[in-house]
């Protein structure tokens, strides 16, 4: 495994009486794609939101590039050029998918206009359609909010504004969980190619056979903790489910 | 033909609906109604409310609500009389109701955004604090506005329309420029939509609900000091209902009471539709009354539309 490009170490957080993680560990190294499977409650979700500054931790250390960050924002996740795709889409049902896709990075207009606040609506809009034709994802129109829309162009709107902002991770929470067979063809080819651009992506799954299918380790979680790592292509499905239950245990023998 | 957002196509219908209540008003009494001096009546009517209802347009876009509106117009105009009375200064007066507005405004947005208490509660306590605050400062005997403001603001006209009436018409534009075409606009559909989104989308939520609530507060607060212009007394127990008008004006106006959906433009027809009904009626010699039952009737068919149509689009 090269030099990590993330690196959590001993991330604990409790909301309440509940201890979601109990000292995790966490990595990822540059132009990877690692799966991040437990079981339910493992806290999964929570170091995903963890990493991209959605939540801070009570205690533990986040490295990036061998640096100590501290993310107290989701925006200071994002300078880092970390990105997210939501379980649930985190997408603003009543606006345009290019209000969403620049949800709190909007483009304003050049010139005094731009500094009163005044959006530039129009190069939103292409830019929107650009991406989301790169992404294959096809939108009637850019003036229907995003709840006129179907599961998978909603989903489609998501993971496109994700990947196009993403630098150097890229965190998918359960991208297939709401997909046909189809699309969900579609979002692995995707995380290939995210990869293959030189951004690493974190997939965040129950599917074993996704997980399988597209990823090059293998991290499992189990209340709260790191209990395995593997490589992919040496692993069998027996073994992940055996992590992720605890009926075999590991010492972070990756 | 590009299609129309929801708040935008009730925004068509119910300009229809005023349309028909001008023709009919019109037709009915065609030497009283559609006069130069009845229209401006009309609008001098409105014109003050315009300005309540437009920042509780922006309040009820974030999905949050502002009861207090009337309450601190009332405390806002008491503050700017006082100030008047002890330095002679009108223009010291103005800021005074502003600046008290906008106080109130922001207290209400800090309690809703960082104390996590519902907006219903914390204007309702507010609207409390702020008339019963209005009637600590006068003892209950309303204050008159000084003649100078009273006969200058409240009487001026410009191009034979009400000074008040281009002030609030002329704020009523840039926030409703505001909230089409700028980022904070944005931000304010964003966070009633899905606020969880806009905070992960990298959107200041609290702060941004402060704004909101502030504004709303700061046109309170205008208002207050214009309504001292125009009736010249401070008028503590004439407010009690003005957030529920407010409230009628942005909900008739096709602003949804869940959030992320309006118009500044909806709410402009939102207010005059009732005021058109009490100027009709009055000159047709229908009892004043029916315009508060008619209005209510309005308002929850415009509630309902809004319903009905939301479930119609969220499959």
């Amino acid at each position: 495994m090269a030099a990590p490009l993330l690196d959590a170490r001993g991330i604990v957080k409790s909301y309440g009486q509940v201890e979601a993680l109990r000292g995790a560990d966490f990595a990822v190294s540059p132009g990877e794609v690692v799966a991040l499977i437990g079981d339910n409650g493992a806290g999964k979700s929570t170091l995903a939101k963890i990493l991209s500054g959605v939540e801070r931790p009570d205690a533990g250390t986040i490295e990036i590039d061998g640096e100590p960050v501290a993310f107290g924002s989701v925006e200071e996740a994002r300078a880092a050029g970390i990105e997210t795709v939501y379980q649930d889409l985190a997408l603003c049902a009543d606006l345009t998918p290019a209000a969403n896709f620049f949800l709190g990075r909007e483009r304003l207009k050049p010139g005094p206009l731009g500094l009163l606040g005044v959006l530039d609506n129009a190069a939103m809009r292409r830019e929107t359609r650009e991406a989301c034709e790169r992404l294959g994802v096809r939108l009637a129109s850019q003036n229907a909010p995003v709840s006129t829309l179907s599961g998978g162009q909603r989903q489609g709107v998501a993971v496109a504004r994700a990947v196009t902002w993403a630098r150097r991770v890229l965190f998918m929470d359960e991208p297939t969980a709401a997909l046909g067979v189809v699309q969900t063809r579609r979002v692995l080819d995707l995380i290939r190619t995210v990869r293959d651009s030189g951004v690493s992506v974190v997939l965040i799954s129950h599917n074993m056979q996704d997980v399988k299918a597209v990823s090059d380790r293998v991290e499992v979680l189990r209340l709260g903790r790191r209990v395995a790592r593997f490589d992919t292509a040496h692993v069998s499905m027996e073994e992940l489910v055996g992590a992720m239950t605890g009926a075999f245990e590991w010492e972070n023998g990756g | 033909m590009k299609a129309l957002r929801l708040g935008e196509r009730q925004v068509v219908w119910i300009g229809l609906v005023l349309v028909a209540l001008l023709v009919a008003f019109s037709v009915l009494a065609p030497r009283t109604f559609p006069t130069s001096f009845n229209l401006l009546n009309l609008v001098s009517d409105a014109a003050i409310l315009l300005l309540l209802a437009t920042g509780m347009t922006f309040v009820i876009i974030t999905a949050g609500i502002d009861l207090s509106v009337g309450g601190v117009l009332v405390f806002s105009a008491v503050v700017a009389a006082e100030v008047m009375e002890a330095t002679g200064s009108l223009a010291l007066g103005a800021l005074a109701a502003v600046v008290t507005g906008l106080a109130w405004g922001v207290l209400n947005g800090v309690l809703v955004a960082l104390g996590r208490i519902p907006a219903l509660i914390v204007t309702l306590g507010t609207l409390g604090m702020s008339l019963g605050g209005a009637l600590l400062l006068t003892g209950g005997v309303d204050l008159r506005a000084p003649a100078e403001l009273n006969l200058g603001l409240g009487l001026a006209r410009w191009l034979g329309v009400p000074l008040i009436v281009w002030i609030c018409a002329a704020v009523t534009a840039v926030l409703a420029f505001t909230l089409a075409r700028t980022r904070f606009g944005r931000h304010t559909y964003a966070i009633g939509s899905n606020a969880e989104a806009a905070r992960r989308g990298g959107v200041a939520v609290r702060k941004h609900l402060i704004k909101v609530y502030g504004l709303a507060g700061l046109l309170a607060g205008l208002a207050g000091h214009l309504s001292l212009a125009k009736y010249g007394i401070t008028g503590v127990s004439a407010h009690s209902t003005d957030n529920l008008q407010a409230i009628a004006a942005v909900v008739i106006g096709g602003t949804s009471l869940f959030g992320g959906i309006g118009t500044v433009a909806g709410t402009v027809i939102g207010v005059f539709i009732p005021v058109v009904l009490q100027n009709g009626f009055q000159i047709l010699g229908v009892r004043p009354f029916w315009q508060q039952v008619v209005v209510g009737a309005v308002l929850i068919a415009a509630v309902y539309a809004d319903q009905w149509r939301r479930r119609t689009r969220d499959r």
